[in-house]
């Protein structure tokens, strides 16, 4: 119960629509969303097919929690093989478009093969129908979203689409979805776009009803949401700063990477905070931020709306960037500012309203972009392959131009498009990719959070916080505070991390909830919600499970333990300043620890015993 | 004493908890398409707006059914609908003026917010209180209370 039992399976090449019923034992294993279609994707696909390649398939899912009362019970994930990586893709979004499929019906979508022409899919409830796209192809994913409303005369649709930049190619594209909610990460977009797939609008009537326990389901959620509210990060902190309110934090404790992680530190932190997005500015005494926005039945609401000055440059004479729209999260934030050395919050609001405009990732964006400008520092690259575009470090004007490009896949964009890894390799320097497995980093840097380096290390998916965000114990002190200099324990704290997170993200909650959260609190509401039994114990049992069938898939897809590693930046050259100066990471130190501890060989591979014992 | 929703959209973060438990309240589940209330989004100006009956004294709905299927909820001065005796013809949908009496395909009937007899779950579920249940005379009382302490503002300026 609590899923919909049913799966709408989309064959794009011949056009066949079917529905089938969702394998019960499968989600009794796997629960739903991330672990639920990782799962149907390895059963489904070759590991070592080319991701842009028909055999590929593209799956969005919702979990069991989806489309509940549930605080944050909005998420769904887009489950694919990734472009950029090699690896598993599986990206989490918010907004409202994972409640709008489950309210119609499905727990997810599975799309087959490749569209001839570009398509859409329209679904209202248990009709689901391919319709020609051929009038937005080539065109953003706001106007997609735009047209859409317009041609099926309901403003009630929820949309997810690709923009320009997928379409172009850009190997970080990401599915956006509700305008601004995105799943951003791995270029699940350009698989998406790939198969001449350009949207996805759904409306759905028919609720979600079909709770095991409804009584005991309203007493945990309401005991959930109170916790959330009474916790100083879910009920204070995040609704007031969003994730922004890190920026300082991490910043005094000389893990913030800057200038494409030569640095520890960012003069210009503040000027790009979450504090600073509170300041009125000069030209009109507005913020920019105008207010929180939650995601489908979330309450803690940390997402971020803002508008851009418009006298600033990025947006003169250009009045579609005037309004509001989805502000600056820390990760963006961090990626297109101090990685970037640019400290002009617009420069970098403007930045953030192209990727979500034409979908692509801000992350791997700015880490790509600040790359280029270590290449051009050094001479590797010239005026003559951007165009004429000064990419000194710090420069707005680069950033925004090269957002621009990259919306559009024109130019340099081009080069951009192709991620830091496969741009350095081209401009003879792949040691300046700040990546794992090809995807580029996030805004924690390893050499002054030690547990964060294994866990950049080890994630399924390429350098990602979300796979296990040992932050929040290593700098918030949650659940228990560690020392984030020392490798001593990190082993077993990344890998609790990797496995619980892993069962948040298949059950329809959403990570940021475990800032307050824990498994005791989360699995009461899975357990009233759905069939079968749901303790801490077993969500830790699936989490662990899912966490083995993905490495499982990367091996398959040729990834070996040699890829389980860091950028040499970080493994040898040390921090220049703060608490953590002199060090680097000390990845040798936790790896075979975390391997005996996952019960994997010294190869990194999951012994028999392991894998009988996950029944995988 | 009778009571309001009392609606104050710069609380709102969009986040629909409200049209979750009006329909959970009143459906028996999560389904916002069959919400007595409604939250708006207002994507250029960065707002959201939750939207729903207001209760009118001399209710239009009230007034226009030619079956008597509306009728005054004297204890919370709703205004609630007989679900057996509506026919489902939609006139009070014509008739009101706001939009907020709608008609349900599902059960051939119309639905409209009854403030729940008195306990409205939207103003329980809501997490910022930018829905509250206030004494029906005072719906101003957060209003006034803002421009109250702006003048003491400006006293204390030139004191």
């Amino acid at each position: 119960m609590s899923w919909t039992g049913k799966i709408l399976r989309v064959n794009l090449a011949s056009g066949a629509i079917a529905a089938e019923p969702l394998n019960p034992e499968w989600a009794n294993l796997y629960l739903g969303q991330r672990g639920l279609a990782t799962k149907y994707l390895c059963a489904e696909i070759d590991p070592a097919c080319d991701a842009l390649g028909a055999e590929n398939k593209l799956i969005m899912a919702t979990g069991p929690l989806t489309g509940t009362m549930a605080s944050t019970g909005g998420r769904y994930s887009v489950v694919t093989k990734s472009p950029l990586t090699g690896c598993i893709a599986c990206s989490n979004s918010g907004g409202f478009i994972g409640a709008e499929l489950k309210n119609a019906g499905w727990d997810m979508i599975i799309f087959e093969g490749k569209a001839p022409k570009p398509v859409y899919l329209y679904v209202e409830n248990g009709k689901a129908e391919l319709l020609p796209a051929d009038e937005i192809w080539g065109t953003s994913a706001w106007h997609a979203d735009e047209w859409l409303h317009k041609r099926h005369q309901d403003p009630l649709l929820r949309i997810s689409a690709v923009g320009r930049s997928a379409e172009a190619g850009c190997l970080y594209a990401g599915v956006m979805n509700d305008l601004h909610r995105a799943a951003g990460r791995s270029g699940v977009g350009t698989v998406m776009a790939s198969k001449n797939l350009k949207a996805v609008a759904v409306r759905g009537t028919l609720g979600v009803g079909n709770i095991k326990d409804p009584i005991r389901f309203m007493q945990a959620v309401n005991a959930a949401k109170k916790v959330l509210a009474d916790n100083a990060v879910t009920g204070q902190g995040l609704p007031k700063y969003g994730t922004q309110v890190l920026m300082n934090v991490i910043n005094e404790m000389g893990a913030l990477p800057t200038r494409n992680m030569r640095e520890v530190r960012f003069e210009g932190a503040n000027d790009v905070s979450g504090e600073a997005m509170h300041l009125p500015r000069k030209s009109d005494g507005k913020p920019n931020l105008t207010t929180n926005a939650g995601c489908f039945a979330c309450t803690i609401a940390c997402g971020r709306i803002s508008t851009i000055d418009k006298g600033h440059f990025t947006v003169q004479n250009k009045p579609e960037y005037w309004g509001n729209s989805g502000g600056l999260e820390y990760e963006a934030a961090w990626a297109l500012g101090p990685d970037t050395g640019v400290n002009d919050l617009d420069a970098l609001t403007y930045a953030n309203f192209l990727c979500n405009e034409d979908g692509f990732d801000p992350i791997s964006f700015g880490s790509t972009v600040a790359a280029a400008m270590e290449l051009y520092g050094m001479g590797a690259i010239t005026k003559e392959d951007t165009g004429g575009v000064d990419f000194s470090f710090g420069s707005a004007e680069a950033l925004a131009k090269a957002a621009e490009m990259v919306a559009k896949g024109e130019g340099f964009g081009k080069d951009l498009g192709l991620g830091s890894k496969r741009l350095c390799a081209k401009y003879g320097h792949p040691e300046l990719s700040m990546t794992v497995k090809g995807q580029e980093f996030p805004a924690y840097d390893p050499r002054g959070i030690q547990g964060m380096g294994l866990g950049y290390a080890t994630s399924n998916r390429g350098a990602c916080h979300l796979r296990g965000y040992t932050v929040a114990s290593e700098v918030l002190g949650i659940p228990v505070k560690t020392d984030p200099l020392v490798t001593e324990g990190k082993a077993g704290l990344v890998k609790a991390f990797q496995d619980a997170t892993a069962a948040v993200d298949s059950s329809g909650l959403c990570v940021f909830a475990t800032f307050a959260w824990t498994l005791e609190d989360i699995a009461p509401q899975i357990d009233a919600a759905c069939a079968g039994s749901w303790t801490p114990e077993t969500l830790v049992e699936v989490g662990e499970r899912i966490w083995n069938l993905e490495r499982d898939f990367n091996l398959r897809a040729g990834i070996t333990a040699a890829d389980d590693t860091l950028p040499k930046r970080l493994l040898k050259e040390a921090a220049n300043a703060g608490p953590a100066a002199g060090k680097v990471n000390e990845l040798a130190e936790m790896l075979p620890e975390y391997y005996t501890l996952r019960g994997w060989g010294a190869d990194g591979v999951p012994t028999a015993e392991t894998r009988e014992r996950l029944r995988l | 004493m009778q009571r309001s929703l009392n609606i104050d959209p710069i609380k709102c973060t969009g986040c629909l908890q409200c049209e979750m438990a009006c329909s959970y309240e009143n459906e028996g589940m999560f389904n916002p398409a069959k919400s007595r209330i409604r939250v708006f989004t207002f994507h250029d100006a960065g707002r959201f707006v939750p939207y729903t009956c207001t209760q009118c004294a001399d209710a239009w709905c009230l007034q226009a059914c030619p079956v008597d299927a509306i009728v005054l909820n004297r204890l919370t001065g709703s205004k609630d609908v007989i679900e057996d005796r509506c026919v489902g013809c939609k006139v009070c949908t014509i008739a009101c003026p706001f939009g907020t009496v709608n008609y349900n395909q599902a059960t051939g009937k119309v639905i409209k917010c009854d403030l729940c007899g008195g306990d409205p779950a939207c103003a329980k579920a809501c997490p910022t209180a930018a829905i509250t249940y206030v004494d029906a005379d005072q719906t101003g009382f957060d209003r006034m209370h803002a421009w109250a302490a702006k003048s003491l503002a400006g006293v204390a300026a030139t004191a």
